[in-house]
């Protein structure tokens, strides 16, 4: 066939893409969630013996990972500098709590098997309408997407459409979780107040303080985080990924080529929304409660942090910045409490003046080093 | 009912056969069945008291090769940046053939339906290879999920290997395009505008930057394309405009002084006084 020619001709041209990177995570993010799982079964006094403690915790940063991963997707390839994150991943929170809420039944302290103890305590009568359907798992599963991917749908329609950019957008969205944190602080909106929901229970029959349970939350993180990176790496890789960094770079020219850029932003920051919205979901089995300040401007600029200093633009860096950054703070805030913001300050201001690309870029210099000589 | 393009063949490159997808395709509602590719009639833009465009007619003929003149701050880019939706006239009309109403349209909107542009300053997307660039600007679907689920077949990567060689940039196809040179660049952005495949081309001084051997290609290339593209061409070096031997227009304070051939507007005193006088000392 005259096929045969035409591709020897041609594969000259066709880029060779490295997936080097991209297996090397996988490969180590399986290893991890492996190993830990096997640790956490040695007998306690083993060297290799993973507490609960710390499973619990790197179940905890595996979610913050994945919110990392949701950021860097919109902010690393798109330009769009979301500040209000952090309440994507709340929304996420408050559906999945609100399911753990009702697992509690009549178990809570007043007994009341329809209603939640808080609003007992507000001396509600019936649940109100936004309850309705949490107590079956399937439906919550789907509000976990819904909720944060219809609030970032409105959010970017009227946004994108009115091409607002920059700081300018960035801003909003600060504003955008600042005024979700006020309400959800308000007893009235029906999701505990300041307080917020806890004291959970049980998740699917599973009783949550079980050993093992936490650990399966651990797995369900890890392998969520799998799945959230072979999702955008397949989107970053398509020429979709491409039209973003044009995007990213030079937005007006991009649309004289006659790609919608309103949609594309559309589209990835409304996925990017339901990534965070997942992580929130499993996070708040782990920890075992949420409140409003999940909504806490600083939150969602952490998770910039996390992104700036792993390496904007490569989704492992982002992983990379969340584990490591929140690992740091783990230690930090139990050695010297008071100085951790000073800390992560001081490594955000030297890694964007000595490592623009963060410390994925470091590798990457490290690796194209190596093959030059 | 559209009148097809003319047949001719693009006499582009050598390889006909592979350059078919070069004949643009006719968009559903473009309608130049009156040999008028671009009517602007009556266009007026005011930024903030300052009369940038005072109340233009500008036409071009399909298939047509035009160069757009006249001294800096002219209108020249204005005028552009109207036909492809960036900047919206207070007053006039703007249509692309007989049927497509442009000021009804948004940028992606009149880039789809056939009107291609190449800047003043070369605007390539840097963090992407040149292989990149092309690939993003060849004509095809816009939407997003096939643009999620697009491949590279063998057609594309030899639509993008011809389009490199020819603008002279297949050794660096995959260097990202901020690492080349202007001139690299223009060339560049002059390839991407062809993958585009409009049926109207909007050039922006191409010239600039490059060297008198490049500056001969772009001349070929921009000869050849025109016949199957209506070509419009803003360029301050006159050598190069005498060289693309096609009609001129002058544009001066936002209208049109003087249309004609190159020396038919050399000669018009108008002109001289408010373009070429200024430019003569230097030629
Ligand atoms: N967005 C804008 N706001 C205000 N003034 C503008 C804007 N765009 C252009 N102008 C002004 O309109 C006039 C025409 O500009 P234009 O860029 O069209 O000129 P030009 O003919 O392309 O000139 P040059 O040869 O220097 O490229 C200039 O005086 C310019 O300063
Ligand atoms: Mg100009």
């Amino acid at each position: 066939m005259s096929e045969t020619s035409t591709t020897e001709q041609t594969t000259g041209i066709r880029p060779q893409r490295s997936r080097m990177s991209s297996i090397l995570f996988i490969l180590t993010l399986i290893a991890l969630i492996i190993g830990v799982s096997v640790c956490n079964k040695l007998p306690a006094e083993h060297p290799l013996y993973v507490s609960n403690y710390m499973v619990t915790l790197l179940g905890k940063y595996l979610t913050y990972a994945i919110l990392a991963v949701a950021v860097d997707l919109v902010w690393g390839y798109l330009g769009i500098l979301s500040l209000g994150h952090a309440a994507f991943f709340a929304l996420g929170g408050y559906v999945m709590g609100m399911h753990l809420m009702r697992q509690i039944g009549d178990r809570g302290v007043y007994g009341n098997p329809d209603l939640p103890d808080f609003m007992v305590f507000l001396n509600w009568t019936e649940l109100p309408w936004y309850w309705l359907g949490s107590d079956h798992f399937a439906f919550t599963a789907l509000m976990i997407l819904l909720v944060p991917g219809l609030l970032a749908f409105l959010f970017g329609w009227f946004a994108f459409r009115s091409r607002v950019n920059g700081v300018y957008l960035s801003i909003i969205t600060q504003a955008l979780t600042y005024a979700l944190m006020l309400a959800f602080f308000r007893n009235e909106m029906g999701f505990g107040g300041n307080n917020g929901l806890t004291d959970f229970r049980e998740l699917l029959g599973f009783d949550l303080r079980s050993d093992d349970v936490r650990l399966g939350l651990f797995i369900a993180s890890g392998v969520a985080l799998l799945l959230v990176y072979l999702l955008c790496d397949s989107i970053l890789r398509s020429r979709l990924g491409k039209v973003a960094i044009a995007i990213r770079d030079a937005e007006d020219r991009t649309r004289f080529i006659g790609y919608r850029v309103e949609s594309v932003k559309l589209a990835l920051f409304t996925l990017s929304a339901m990534i965070a919205g997942i992580a929130g979901a499993l996070y708040v089995p782990q920890v075992g409660i949420i409140n409003p300040g999940e909504f806490a401007p600083l939150n969602s600029i952490e998770v910039v942090v996390w992104v700036a200093i792993g390496g904007r633009g490569t989704l492992y860096g982002a992983v990379l910045g969340a584990l490591g950054v929140n690992y740091a703070k783990t230690w930090f805030t139990g050695a010297f409490p008071e100085a951790w913001l000073f800390a992560l300050g001081l490594l955000f201001v030297v890694v964007t003046l000595l490592l623009p690309r963060g410390v994925a870029g470091l590798l990457k210099f490290k690796r194209s080093s190596k093959a030059a000589s | 009912m559209s009148t097809p393009q003319p047949s001719t063949s693009p006499a582009v490159f050598r390889r006909d056969k592979v350059f078919e997808f070069l004949i643009p395709k006719q968009v559903e509602d473009l309608d130049l069945s009156h040999g008028t590719a671009l009517y602007l009639e009556n266009i007026s833009v005011n930024f903030d008291g300052f009369q940038a465009i005072n109340g233009l007619n500008f036409y071009v003929n399909t298939g047509e090769l035009r160069c757009l003149i006249g001294p800096n701050g002219a209108g020249k880019t204005t005028l552009m940046d109207i036909v492809t939706g960036k900047t919206r006239p207070d007053t006039g009309t703007a249509w692309f053939g007989q049927k497509i109403n442009l000021l009804r349209m948004d940028e992606a909107e009149i880039a789809q339906a056939g009107i291609g542009r190449k800047f003043q300053k070369p605007t390539v997307f840097e963090n992407l290879s040149v292989f990149d660039n092309l690939e993003l600007s060849m004509a095809g679907t816009r939407k997003l999920w096939p643009t999620y689920r697009a491949r590279l077949g063998s057609e594309t990567l030899d639509r993008i290997e011809a389009m490199a060689s020819t603008i002279n940039l297949l050794p660096q196809i995959h260097a990202l395009a901020g690492s080349l040179s202007h001139g690299q660049k223009q060339w560049l952005e002059i390839g991407m505008l062809i993958m585009q495949n409009p049926v109207l081309l909007l050039v922006d001084e191409p010239a600039a930057g490059m060297t008198h051997q490049e500056m001969d290609r772009t001349v070929e290339l921009l000869t050849r394309l025109a016949g199957d593209h209506a070509i419009v061409v803003v360029e301050h070096d006159m050598d190069f405009v005498r060289a693309l031997n096609s009609p001129v227009t002058v544009l001066h304070q936002g209208s049109v002084l003087a249309e004609g051939s190159m020396a038919e507007v050399q000669s018009n005193p108008d002109v001289m006084r408010v373009y070429l006088g200024t430019e003569s000392s230097s030629c």
